[in-house]
């Protein structure tokens, strides 16, 4: 009897102690594994919960997880880099208050030994048409990921049929970004990655920057707020108060002030009243 | 605070077994027994290993269910009311208590309020010799420490049949005579004494009448100095003759 | 060997600066995973028990089932919580979802069987020990059983300690239930897997030293505990 009943005890005050959802203000944002590597938004949202005392929980997973899991209602506000998937979200109806609000960039990264002799060219599409026809290792994120969209359209403009052309050398991982740099390290491989996420990145190996500049390699960002229509417990005004945050003069200043290694990585190119 | 043993309003003895079996993988263990315990004679089962002594005392007392046949005890035991008899097992078992605390557990069960508990618990050490050891762990007593604990809690039940399954087998011999004067105590308050065993010695000193078991039968029934001096079946004249005379 | 240096190092400066940080994601590892520990054992010692203790039928499908169970991948566990907790799912209006409960009960959950199945076989083999003696004493089913637990509570230890290892180990589970949101619901091990996807391996290794360590404390204390209690009861 008394184990039994010291047990439940403990557990009710166990279960007690567990803070449950708090009182305090909050949003919950879905947003993507780079970006948040990327270290932004540890330096942006201490400034915004400053400015309003809205606290942001951001759940950091690829761009397609973080577009699903505004489908299904569990984050208010999505905060991916997929313009076309974002455009279909929004067309579908599951968002509502989109705005394109920053751009990074993609750089190509190699072993410095260069195999393909790709480095220092300004054209992504020259440099994987050649990584391409020299079989050179290449690692994929492969994870609907907003950079694996932005991969998969570099090959079709580049012109390469990716389904069709790869072969051993094309590494598929289904892994964030920075998995893939681990797994691009330690095999000396080509692979596309966004600049904030290389630039916090501490496991390079012998990778560095080979291709950059490329205008086609701009990454645009997009907010959205989850349909408050289509699920009604999506905190409308916090989260609204957080897109405008972000588009406003003070948010797009924030973005721009944040530095890594002394480099700028967002752009803010918010346009529109 | 009397010492007298309790005596429910209808005893439970006699006890009647009607062609009791009990069958395990395919072999009678015990083999349409018939027999009636009443009050009063300290009975002995004796017989060789295999004959179903153990089976037959766990029967009676309520651990098995026959295969086949019917025990019946005078008044009937009912499922949450006191039991009036008690079993003492070879191994003594034990809880990871003090010793004092063991009795106070079995007289829990039987449903002694808190508050005579201690005091109950107290009196049956003290009349086994071990209440200098009261507050000792239980499982940290010697052999026969823990048999002496296992008598002493079975006593302060003060059950009408106390049932011992060949209490002195694991004992050495110091302990051994002290098992029995405590088994002799517990008789000449008022307890029916049934006892296999192994030591014919022991089976003469202590018992009344003999249980004759052979190959799950009830071979033999007699007063003690019959049993010993004239056996009637041949079964059992073999058995004391195979046995050494000074166990 | 160079990055195990590192690792010992950052590890190191880490535990004594207190790093803010390191106290509140070992703070909520170690709440979440002794919670789970508490809840499941509350509700695995006595169907352990029950199920030692007990005929009934398919009582040994039952056990087999038990113990595959302990075999549970996190990331399934993980994966089933996400989809009852998900506000598309039956249980989302309790908005449960990315927060330290959902955690508590995808690790609960998880660890229940491990509990449950190593709690039975101590049972069982202290049952045939006891079980004559205590039913000898007049204990009917339920009461032998309780007794036996309490009395075996020490042994019982070891198995709740499995659970709790388990439970501090795991990263699948809490990683889709609770997100890894920072300073809500990261707790070690999914600093560690973020860590090591951001390449700072000496540092994620660190954190690994560190968990492990807390683990091996939790073991020894619980070791002395028997052994002491050994001594005494015998």
């Amino acid at each position: 009897m008394d184990l039994k009943r010291r047990i439940v005890l403990a557990a009710a005050l166990a279960a007690a102690a567990v803070p449950l959802a708090a009182q305090e203000k909050f949003i919950t944002v879905a947003s993507t594994t780079s970006t948040e590597q990327s270290g932004l938004f540890g330096y942006l949202l201490p400034i915004f919960e400053k400015d309003t005392g809205i606290k942001v929980r951001v759940v950091a997973l690829g761009t397609g997880q973080a577009l699903d899991m505004g489908r299904r209602g569990d984050a208010d506000v999505v905060f991916v880099h997929d313009p076309e998937a974002e455009k279909k979200f929004v067309a579908e109806g599951a968002g509502v208050n989109y705005k394109q609000v920053m751009y990074n960039d993609f750089v190509i990264i190699g072993p410095k030994s260069d195999p393909a002799k790709v480095a220092g060219g300004k054209d992504v599409l020259e440099a994987l048409k050649k990584i391409e026809a020299s079989k050179a290792p290449f690692v994929s994120r492969a994870d609907k990921s907003g950079t694996h969209a932005a991969e998969l359209r570099y090959w079709k403009s580049a012109g390469v049929d990716i389904a069709v052309q790869k072969g051993p050398w094309y590494k598929e991982t289904g892994s964030g970004m920075g998995p893939a740099l681990n797994t691009a390290s330690s095999m000396g491989a080509y692979i596309l990655a966004d600049r904030g996420t290389w630039l916090a990145f501490k496991n390079r190996g012998d990778l560095a920057i080979l291709v950059e500049g490329d205008q086609k390699l701009f990454n645009q960002y997009g907010i959205m707020l989850v349909n408050p229509a289509k699920h009604a417990h999506v905190k409308k005004d916090l989260g609204d108060a957080f897109i405008n945050w972000v588009v406003s003069p003070a948010g797009q200043k924030a973005i721009a002030s944040y530095k890594v290694g002394g480099e700028q990585l967002f752009f803010p190119n918010y346009k529109g009243g | 605070m009397g010492d007298e043993p309790m005596r429910a309003p209808v005893s439970i003895l006699p006890l009647r077994l009607e062609e009791v079996s009990f069958i395990a993988g395919g072999r009678p263990i015990v083999d349409r027994v018939s027999l009636e315990l009443e009050a009063g004679p300290r009975t002995i089962i004796l017989g060789p290993n295999g004959a179903g002594k153990s089976v037959l005392m766990r029967l009676c007392h309520g651990l098995l269910a026959p295969t086949s046949g019917r025990i019946e005890w005078a008044a009937p035991e009912r499922p949450g009311e006191r039991r009036r008899q008690a079993m003492v097992f070879q191994r003594p078992v034990m809880l990871r208590r003090s010793a004092i605390a063991n009795v106070e557990y079995a007289l829990g069960l039987a449903g002694a309020l808190a508050v005579e508990r201690a005091q109950q618990a107290r009196a049956a050490l003290e009349s086994v010799g071990l209440a200098h050891l009261a507050e000792r762990s239980a499982r940290v007593l010697s052999g026969g420490e823990q048999q002496r604990l296992a008598l002493a809690r079975a006593w302060a039940l003060r059950p009408e049949v106390l049932f011992l399954d060949e209490p002195t087998a694991s004992l050495d011999p110091g302990a051994s005579v002290e098992v029995e004067r405590i088994i002799q105590a517990i008789r000449d308050a008022g307890t029916k004494i049934v006892m296999c065993t192994h030591n014919l010695g022991q089976a003469r000193r202590l018992g009344d009448e003999i249980l004759f078991l052979n190959q799950g039968r009830l071979a033999e029934r007699a007063p003690v100095e019959r049993f010993f001096n004239a056996p009637a079946s041949a079964e059992a004249q073999a058995f004391i003759k195979g046995e050494l005379p000074w166990t | 060997m160079e990055t195990i240096l590192h690792a010992l190092r950052d590890a190191g400066r880490l535990m004594a600066a207190l790093d803010p940080k390191l106290v509140e994601i070992v703070g909520l590892s170690l709440k979440v995973s002794l919670s789970a520990v508490v809840l499941a054992t509350a509700l695995a010692l006595p169907l352990g028990a029950a199920i030692a203790v007990s005929k009934f039928r398919g009582r040994q499908t039952v056990i087999v089932i038990l113990n595959a169970l302990m075999g549970l991948p996190p990331v399934v566990v993980g994966l089933i919580v996400y989809l009852l907790l998900s506000r598309a799912g039956p249980l989302g209006a309790m908005g449960l979802l990315f927060t330290p409960t959902a955690m508590v009960i995808a690790q609960t959950i998880l660890i229940l069987p491990i509990i449950a199945a190593l709690a039975r076989q101590a049972v069982e083999d202290a049952w045939r020990e006891y079980q004559e003696q205590l039913r000898s004493l007049g204990a009917g089913s339920g009461r032998a059983a309780l007794t036996l637990v309490w009395d075996i509570r020490f042994s019982l230890l070891t198995a709740v300690l499995a659970g709790l290892g388990r439970a501090a180990a795991e990263v699948g589970a809490v990683m889709i239930v609770g997100g890894n949101i920072d300073g809500v619901t990261r707790v070690m091990t999914t600093a560690i897997a973020l860590e090591t996807s951001k390449g700072d391996l000496a540092l994620a290794l660190g954190l690994g030293i560190i968990l492990v360590t807390l683990v091996l404390l939790l073991n020894a204390a619980a070791y002395m505990l028997k052994e002491a209690a050994q001594r005494r009861y015998g």
